[in-house]
């Protein structure tokens, strides 16, 4: 066996349980394909993380996640993994590279990505006006007017966002009232460069070499309106990153893979930790907590022959 | 770790000579300090100025410091990757994507 513990993603949940595991002299690895820190390099500043005071930049909050792992010798190796499957009594992990590792554990924490609405439009137009990343890609939108779809945490605090480059922000939101947490919500409303379009879909992102326009329809009279605007960012809730070991374990119907309390998934020895789980709040406060709860269980299973 | 002497760093200034005059295919990184996930590309596409050299030139250009290009080509996220073959686009890749998908372009052309 290479190793007793490999932990897949190296978001919050990962390197939290990574720290965990290391700090527990359990022999972990921990895959991850790009930067360390996950979801976190795509928000700007993190607000509600206990402790940070002033607020802290997500990719600096990544850093000092990432170094405090290492601080214990957590060994991070930087790839894909492209499969997962039973080998003995525990798991071979395949990598893009070609590499097999063994373990005897596995703690599954991938994390998700930004779903697609699916709308006309949407992905044909990605990366020219389309985006679901507004620290990224906000300023290429100086002065202009852009739209965000969503009503949702990240839809209402990135549309604030957005307004320090947008001559005007439009929220369009299927619902008559918006699901983000007040806080955030008064910012929004407090904003005079931002209009709200509640009880309104989107159904067509228009343009051709690049977006030009957004098709609304009303939910409550079925009126069509559009939207001049050279940007739509779509914040429409997340999809799991779980194909590299689809199958494997349990997941709900959207593939959410499916753990107990303790993070113990349908399979002994692979533990779940994070946004990838099924589960009501996905947050980096959440994330750390089911990190450090997963190691501690997956202690426990490489340590129960001992 | 430092930075591969096969990846090339290009501007507005020297993209026509550099990329739309090269011999050779070119992928270029559109890319920006800010943005999470351009961090995520860039050990990628760093391995890949190694992998292909000889064959497939690889360059950056920040887009931050750098505007002209990312207007012209129509750039509005980041990370892209463009893939020039004679001074033309042949193919773009948008986000964050697996490595072997962004060999399934070179391959192509290199």
């Amino acid at each position: 066996m290479d190793t007793d513990l490999i932990i897949l993603g190296g978001g919050p949940a990962g390197l939290a349980a990574g720290m965990y595991a290391a700090r527990a002299r359990v022999r972990t690895i921990l895959l991850e394909k790009g930067a360390a820190g996950g979801q976190m390099n795509s928000t700007e500043v993190v607000e509600n993380y206990p402790g940070f005071v002033d607020p802290i930049y997500g990719a600096e909050l990544s850093q000092r996640m990432e170094s405090h792992a290492r601080k214990f010798n957590l060994q991070i190796l930087y790839e894909e993994v492209s499969g997962v499957r039973h080998a003995g009594q525990g798991f071979s992990v395949e990598t893009e590279s070609g590499e097999t590792h063994r373990c005897k554990a596995l703690i599954l924490a991938t994390g998700c990505q930004p779903a697609r609405l699916g709308i006309p439009g949407e992905i044909e137009l990605a990366g020219k006006g389309v985006s679901y990343c507004a620290v990224c890609d906000g300023p290429f939108y100086s002065d202009v007017e852009v739209a965000v779809i969503g009503g949702g945490d990240s839809a209402v605090e990135e549309a604030v966002y957005l307004t320090r480059f947008a001559s005007k922000v439009h929220i369009v939101h299927r619902r008559d009232e918006f699901r983000a947490v007040k806080e955030i919500q008064e910012k929004a409303f407090a904003e005079p460069k931002i209009q709200m379009h509640l009880s309104e879909v989107p159904v067509q992102v228009k343009g051709t070499a690049e977006v030009q326009g957004l098709r609304l329809r009303s939910v409550k009279d079925g009126s069509e309106s559009e939207l001049p605007i050279a940007g739509v960012f779509f914040f429409v809730g997340l999809r799991p990153n779980t194909k590299p070991f689809k199958g494997l374990v349990k997941t709900d119907s959207a593939g959410f893979v499916l753990t107990d309390e303790n993070m113990c998934c349908s399979v002994p020895g692979v533990f779940a930790a994070g946004d990838v789980r099924a589960k009501t709040l996905r947050q980096i406060a959440t994330a750390v907590g089911d990190g450090a709860l997963a190691a501690y269980s997956a202690q426990h299973y490489v340590e129960r022959d001992r | 770790m430092g930075e591969s002497p096969n990846l090339l760093t290009v501007t507005d200034a020297d993209f026509e000579q550099q990329i739309l005059g090269s011999d050779a295919p070119v992928l270029v990184d559109f890319w920006a300090a800010w943005c999470g996930p351009c961090r995520a590309v860039a050990p990628v596409v760093e391995e890949l100025a190694d992998e292909y050299a000889g064959r497939v030139k690889i360059a950056k250009l920040n887009v931050e410091n750098n505007k002209q290009t990312p207007t012209k080509y129509g750039v509005r996220s980041i990370p892209t990757l463009m893939l020039f073959k004679d001074g033309q686009v042949v193919d773009r890749i948008v986000g964050t994507v697996p490595k072997g998908r962004i060999k399934e372009l070179l391959d192509k052309v290199g």
